[in-house]
């Protein structure tokens, strides 16, 4: 029987990219209070340098599932719920692609072109204007807030499955984990 | 009530702007002239401009060697465009320009002479943080209704005039070279053709 967890390159990305996306995340909030210094200006270029990776790494991910087929979870049919957690997984690749493009696009508005790891300029999609940049600004900012609440529901979803429902949805993604018992097979 | 000390500095710099435009003083056009600098921070090009830029520049074509030129420039009003502030800001702190010591930079031309064409090549001093330090940029005239304009860029060293000290001073936050692009107009000089 072949296994269901997901493969090497599935879960080194998705590790990887959670990894990112959370440096990045914490980086992004804790940057803009710094006073202005050198290190502010590092900081800001680090996190742009990660927003275009996990956008970069979002494409190969998204080649990566077409791809590679993994066994089927269950031959059980959905239920609702399922429906509600593929909605959301849709969104959360969404997201994982509009927040960099939306950071991008605040920081070519701010006149400030994105240099990948200091090495490959990223052309500007919109000129240098004040308006522009303000509203980027703010749409980048609600986008990562609507991120981050995907994020910590695919989180407690994560444990629901693996703590609650004791599935294999968890031990997929996490090589080494194995399944909770049921409490009725324990003695 | 000004110091005597002052007003005899200020009798004198009048008295130098004469000496150094015996024939008549053109001064150029501020609103239509420009001087940016352009520098790379994290290998970022980002453009300032000098948005109070003041000059006399006497020059005739058949006589490049003549040629008196003099730029003032108000340090503080280097600005980076709307929402960065805090750029404009810390370029006027002491580690930068530090505007209170020194609030303007000059540049005198020494000598011009004709490239070929429409191009001559302008050497001069540029007085900058209490610094003064010889440059030579090639430099693009043309005529047009009414007006000289004069083109042309050149790279300086920051560092050099210690703009960006202290932890400023790493180039690979803000790259030492830094590109000054000038575009002067100067009125013709109507009255004082002959």
């Amino acid at each position: 029987m072949p296994s269901d967890r997901y493969g090497v390159p599935a879960v080194l990305l998705h590790w990887g990219m959670a990894v990112l996306v959370a440096g990045a995340w914490f980086v992004g909030d804790w940057m803009t209070d710094l006073s202005f210094s050198p290190l502010k200006l590092k900081v800001y270029s680090w996190h742009k340098w990660t927003g275009v990776l996990v956008f970069a790494l979002l494409i190969v991910r998204i080649g990566v599932q077409i791809s590679v087929r993994i066994a089927p979870r269950s031959a059980i049919p959905m239920p609702p719920s399922g429906r509600l957690a593929q909605g959301a997984h849709l969104l959360l690749y969404l997201l994982l692609a509009l927040v960099p493009l939306s950071g991008w696009l605040f920081s070519s508005a701010a006149g400030f072109t994105t240099v990948w790891f200091g090495l490959w300029p990223i052309p500007d999609l919109v000129p240098k204007d004040a308006q522009l940049k303000e509203l980027f600004q703010a749409v980048h900012n609600a986008l990562t807030s609507v991120l981050a609440a995907l994020v910590v529901l695919h989180l407690l979803a994560a444990l629901k499955h693996h703590f609650i429902d004791r599935d294999r949805v968890l031990v997929r993604m996490v090589p080494g984990l194995k399944p909770r018992k049921s409490p009725d097979l324990l003695d | 009530m000004t110091h005597w000390t002052t007003r005899i500095a200020n009798l004198t710099g009048v008295a130098m702007v004469f000496l150094t435009f015996p024939a008549a003083a053109a001064p150029i056009d501020a609103s239509r002239s420009s001087l940016t600098a352009t520098f790379r921070q994290m290998n970022v090009p980002v453009e300032g401009a000098f948005k109070r830029i003041s000059g006399d520049v006497v020059f005739d074509v058949a006589r490049p060697q003549d040629a008196r030129a003099a730029l003032d420039i108000d340090l503080a009003s280097f600005d980076l465009g709307p929402g960065t502030e805090d750029y404009a800001v810390e370029t006027r702190r002491k580690d930068w320009f530090d505007t209170t010591r020194f609030p303007r930079a000059t540049f005198t031309l020494d000598c011009a002479r004709a490239l070929g064409g429409d191009r001559f090549e302008a050497r001069g001093k540029l007085s900058l943080k209490g610094r003064v330090l010889d440059l030579v940029a090639q430099v693009v005239r043309r005529s047009e209704s009414g007006v000289q304009v004069f083109e042309g860029q050149l790279p300086i060293r920051r560092l050099v005039f210690g703009i960006g000290e202290g932890e400023w001073r790493d180039p690979s936050v803000v790259a030492d070279e830094v590109v000054v692009r000038f575009r002067l107009v100067v009125p013709a000089r109507v009255a004082a053709a002959k």
